[in-house]
């Protein structure tokens, strides 16, 4: 459904994205991650044309055969919402507090289709009662500030949904939120995909969220896909230094419940910053920040795969003998 | 039985529960009422009565705006038939100050409202327009600002002749440039917001996004301006007739009714007195509307609510 090849973003001559080749079949879902700045969602932006005014975008985003680079504002408008939805990332900038809820969610119904009023109010409940809101007749009247942050992120995934698209983006849509809301919209956004069979691309900082939500994965680092395969199979065996430095940094992976629990009681953090646009080193990205380095990493470091479905770019790998994550 | 007991027991109820339930009803209003900010309903209650008596003057003056009585000079106040007093020719105070109320609304409410319109719509643009164009139109917005008003005020009198008019011109040159930069600043932050990018995303034109989305949700900082503009209006237009730039005799106005009370300070300090306190009780009444406007409509507050 979607296919990403050589796309190359840049601001200002200093490559942020680079991806080689990614494709995302019908109702799948595929999950972005890594620390901020790393770009990926630079990368996720860009297939909607809504990367900064200052980035410059090559190569090709294929959405069921329709060329997304350099395709006509108006064209890629009507794609906007019908073929492909947005979930942003903080609810309380995306709707507009002067406009009532069910007048915001009309407006994204009848962008795309002729519907008369009627039919776009009944649109509107069901809308409303697919993101399990209760009491639509209060919702469809109320002023964002008058609902929760989690009930303005609902609204927003309805308004996203409305045309039932192809294609669901969603860009860290639980950041803003109560940690104990989060959990709801995950699981919303994991029903939802299901029910409407859409793809659903799920930009996170949070690997465990990733492998609840996500079958496949893509870690990003430096603008590059540094690790790509299934979901699990990257988070019990990565491959990639950078994917277990972040392994080893989440607390709510169990791997590490139990080093927490046990006597180091400290988690592991990688070690310096991400560096900023330009400054990342030659050949491998992560090699200024990596306790593996070998003098290989210095030059360009190809795409291996190490097992079906499972690809990576590390010149220094963990093995299947070594246990991850011992020596940090 | 027990139904005609039923009947006379709801039958008499019925107009109790009722004074009841409008009782209450009356009891919310004036929950709501108190909760109002005590700036906001008397600055209300202030700008109200003028409008009132603005009106007024339309069809009902306790005497004739121009008549003169030279029997009846500079009567004080208090006087039986002269409530505020006679001026040097023997007119009613009273009626010159409705009158000069009708002038003063008109020339503030015309100047304000045309400069507001106009410096809103430039203050939507040069906020939208962004990069080099909103720097160049902001910095002379700036300049524009700077000029003093009283001076184009002059100028305008002796290019087009003093009067109502040129009052009204001055005003709104004056007010244009200010009206604008107060649009800007909050325009260019609700332009930054996701919903406005996503309203062009979808393919949105400019200015159906800046009238729907943007207006909105600056409308409390423009009503707020527009209480002010008011305030400061009225005063202008005082003092603009006061130096003989405003209205012309016989059309009353505040400015000039204080102007020729003021060789007269000696012989009847009412005169002066009179017309002043217009101003003063009129400029705080826009001001005090203006204050309690903000605190009204604040976000934050409600929010609270």
């Amino acid at each position: 459904m979607l296919i990403i090849e050589n796309l190359h973003v840049s601001i200002a001559g200093h490559t942020v994205a680079e991806v080689e080749k990614l494709e995302l079949a019908n109702g799948q879902r595929i999950g972005f991650v890594g620390e901020s700045g790393s770009g990926k969602s630079m990368i996720v932006m860009s297939i909607l044309g809504l990367q900064p005014k200052s980035a410059k975008v090559t190569g090709s985003i294929k959405f069921n055969g329709v060329e997304l680079i350099g395709i006509p504002a108006k064209k890629l408008a009507d794609i906007r919402g019908r073929l492909i939805g947005l979930v942003p990332q903080d609810p309380t900038k995306s709707l507009n507090p002067t406009m009532r809820i069910g007048k915001q969610i009309a407006e994204a119904i009848s962008l795309h289709s002729n519907a008369g009023k009627k039919a776009i109010l009944r649109r509107v409940r069901e809308l409303i009662d697919n993101v399990r809101l209760p009491d639509p007749d209060r919702i469809i009247k109320s002023y964002p500030h008058q609902l929760s942050g989690g009930q303005q992120q609902r609204v927003l995934i309805a308004i996203a949904i409305a045309c039932e698209p192809k294609l669901l983006i969603a860009d860290e849509p639980t950041t803003a939120l109560d940690v104990t809301v989060q959990g709801e919209i995950l699981n919303l956004l994991l029903t939802l995909s299901k029910e409407l069979d859409m793809g659903l691309l799920f930009v996170s900082h949070e690997l465990g969220v990733v492998r609840f939500v996500c079958q496949k994965v893509a870690v990003i680092y430096g603008g590059q896909v540094a690790e790509f395969g299934n979901a699990d199979s990257i988070i019990k065996q990565p491959a990639h230094r950078y994917t277990d430095a972040l392994i080893a940094a989440n607390i709510s992976l169990p791997r590490n419940e139990i080093e927490v629990a046990g006597n180091t009681n400290q988690l592991h953090s990688v070690r310096g910053s991400v560096p900023s646009i330009g400054e990342f080193p030659d050949g491998c990205r992560f090699r200024n920040r990596c306790d593996f380095a070998i003098d290989s990493c210095r030059s360009f470091v190809p795409m291996r795969q190490k097992d079906k479905d499972h690809y990576h770019r590390c010149c220094n790998p963990i093995s299947s003998a070594e246990k991850p994550n011992v020596t940090h | 039985m027990a139904c005609l007991i039923q009947g006379f027991v709801t039958n008499g109820m019925a107009p109790i529960m009722a004074e009841q339930v409008h009782n209450k009803e009356k009891q919310r209003l004036w929950v709501k009422f108190s909760q109002l900010p005590a700036t906001l309903i008397i600055g209300g209650i202030l700008v109200g009565f003028l409008l009132c008596i603005a009106l007024l003057s339309f069809v009902w003056t306790p005497y004739d705006p121009i008549a003169m009585n030279v029997r009846d000079r500079y009567l004080p106040i208090g006087s039986e038939g002269y409530l505020l007093g006679t001026d040097r020719f023997g007119r009613d105070v009273l009626t010159q100050i409705i009158m000069g109320a009708r002038n003063s609304l008109f020339v503030s409410i015309i100047s304000t409202l045309v400069s507001l319109m106009i410096g809103t719509l430039l203050g939507l643009y040069v906020a939208a327009a962004g990069g080099r164009i909103q720097n160049i139109i902001s910095r002379t917005i700036d300049v524009g600002v700077a000029i003093p008003g009283i001076l184009v005020a002059m100028v305008l009198a002796t290019a087009i002749g003093p009067g109502n008019l040129a009052a009204i011109t001055a005003i709104i040159i004056w007010f244009i440039p200010v009206a604008a930069r107060v649009v800007i600043g909050p325009a260019v932050q609700v332009l930054s917001q996701d919903y406005i990018e996503a309203a062009f995303g979808y393919g949105r034109k400019k200015w159906f996004v800046l009238f729907n989305h943007v207006l909105p949700n600056i409308s409390s900082t423009i009503i707020v301006q527009a209480s002010v503009m008011f305030a400061a209006a009225i005063l202008i237009e005082a003092a603009l007739s006061f130096l003989g730039v405003g209205a012309q005799s016989p059309i009353a106005s505040w400015g000039r009714t204080l102007k020729e009370a003021q060789p007269l300070m000696e012989i009847a300090p009412s005169l002066m007195v009179v017309p002043g306190l217009a101003i003063v009780l009129a400029v705080l009444g826009f001001n005090l509307l203006g204050d309690g406007l903000r605190a009204y409509l604040d976000p934050q507050q409600t929010r609270k609510r």
